[in-house]
């Protein structure tokens, strides 16, 4: 579904990514973890070409990401997306949130978008609500109704960047709730985060990025998971680190 | 100095000079205001647009148009403009009203070189993760414009637009330049007709004040609604 071809990305002459090449097949999910400044972000913004690359391939089901000619913007349409900072349009209500892009970018009507979108409301837990204005919403609030606005466009791949981490702990179990339960439904994901239990729980694969944009290990959840001699010495280092507490 | 004498401000004197130069500098205000965000957000989105002419032309057009008094360029179109552009106005009103179709051009194309300023600070002030939302859900260039960037750029900045055009409303007193009808004018032939020219310099400038005083006012209110808004 999704294919990284030694991808590699530089801001001026810092190289943020280095010869990255990941494989997420349907129905995969899949943990991106390392600590800050790896390129974690970086990586997965270049999956829909929010960050362009300069050198190596991405494909999204068969659709080349890289090349010129490609529709950036009807690819997006097909990618879910969602970031650190929920990035919810604080001018229109939450229901103009999950139905504008519906309607502008998919052509679909107001009712039928609508509907789609309250379904979707509803199933973060949200549905109450639809009226109110994002800026009146908690942070965790805000956060699955942006899942639910990814949700809206009917993607078939949802990237989450960081979808926790701008967040109160107590707000954040009730997202990563939102995001089990998509997983368990079969939704590809990609995720970069640090929710070490999420990982855990869901993941099919991690993957571990160190500092210069390198992947270090990508491997199944229970390999990751298991014996932690078994790990690179930076991957254990991290582990030991973010595990400790 | 001479003794000031009130006596001739009668409603009946004061309103037959006043309300028709009122009345066009309030319309001049108005449609300034709304073609020079209009033309000014084009400017902006030229200067904020990779493409390096397109920068390069808003860039220098902001610049002059910062750089020059607006009474320069007030008179620079008066004189330069050939007669026969009022005439593309039907039936003859461009001829007769020469002086008032030039401070409205004049006007919206200085105020955009300004409104363009605030549209491109209003655009940059909005976290670059509200675009990036906009084209993750597959939105253009022009539909995260429309839809995203520019509601949001153009309410944060109302209380700037309107202080602008506060501003803008002093400065129309400026087409005094070429003889168009304004507030100042109506007080000027007042003045004359009385032979009272200080004391009607002394109206205009009570009339001026209150309505920026009053716009100002309505301003700062503005301010505490959006702040609590936000």
């Amino acid at each position: 579904m999704i294919e990284m071809k030694s991808v590699s990305k530089w801001y001026g002459t810092t190289q943020v990514l280095n010869d990255c090449s990941v494989k997420i097949n349907k129905g995969e999910v899949v943990v991106v973890c390392g600590p800050s400044g790896s390129g974690k972000s970086t990586l997965i913004k270049t999956i829909n070409a929010l960050e362009p690359i300069q050198k190596g391939e991405i494909w999204i089901d068969g659709v080349a990401v890289h090349d010129k000619a490609t529709d950036l913007p009807k690819l997006r349409s097909r990618v879910g997306m969602v970031f650190q900072h929920f990035e919810l349009f604080p001018h229109l209500s939450v229901t103009d949130n999950l139905i504008i892009a519906q309607i502008k970018v998919l052509g679909r009507r107001r009712d039928e978008a609508k509907k789609r979108g309250l379904q979707m409301l509803e199933r973060v837990g949200l549905i109450d609500h639809q009226h109110k204005f994002p800026g009146q919403l908690s942070g965790g609030q805000q956060q699955r109704v942006a899942i639910a606005r990814a949700l809206s466009m009917d993607p078939i791949i949802m990237l989450f960047d960081e979808p926790t981490s701008a967040l109160d702990p107590e707000m954040v179990g009730e997202v990563l709730d939102v995001m089990v339960g998509l997983a368990s439904e079969g939704m590809t994901m990609m995720v970069v985060t640090h929710e070490m239990g999420f990982a855990r729980k869901v993941s099919n694969r991690v993957i571990f990025m160190d500092v210069g944009g390198r992947i270090l290990e990508d491997t199944t959840k229970d390999e990751f998971f298991g014996k932690i001699e078994d790990r690179q010495p930076r991957t254990r280092e991290f582990l030991n680190k973010i595990l400790q507490y | 100095m001479a003794t000031l004498d009130f006596s001739f401000y009668t409603w009946a004197n004061i309103s037959n000079y006043l309300l028709s130069g009122l009345y066009f500098s309030v319309s001049l205000t108005i449609a300034a205001t709304i073609g020079g965000i209009a033309l000014g957000t084009v400017i902006a989105l030229m200067r904020l647009s990779n493409v390096k002419l397109l920068e390069y032309i808003a860039t220098w057009y902001v610049n002059v148009f910062r750089s020059v008094p607006l009474v320069m360029v007030i008179l620079w179109f008066f004189l330069l403009v050939p007669s026969g552009f009022y005439d593309l106005f039907p039936g003859g009103s461009g001829q007769k009203y020469r002086a008032e179709i030039c401070a409205l051009i004049t006007f919206i194309v200085f105020e955009a070189a300004f409104f363009s300023e605030i549209v491109r600070a209003g655009i940059q002030s909005l976290p670059r993760g509200q675009t990036n939302a906009g084209q993750a859900l597959g939105m253009t260039y022009a539909q995260n414009m429309r839809y995203i960037i520019l509601p949001q750029a153009i309410r944060n900045m109302l209380p700037v637009f309107l202080t602008q055009t506060i501003v803008l409303f002093q400065d129309t007193s400026l087409v005094y330049a070429i003889g168009a009808y304004d507030i100042l004018k109506g007080f000027e032939i007042m003045g004359n007709t009385f032979g009272r020219r200080i004391e009607t310099y002394l109206l205009a400038a009570v009339v001026y004040f209150v309505i920026s005083f009053f716009l100002s006012m309505l301003v700062k209110k503005l301010n505490q609604k959006i702040r609590i808004v936000r």
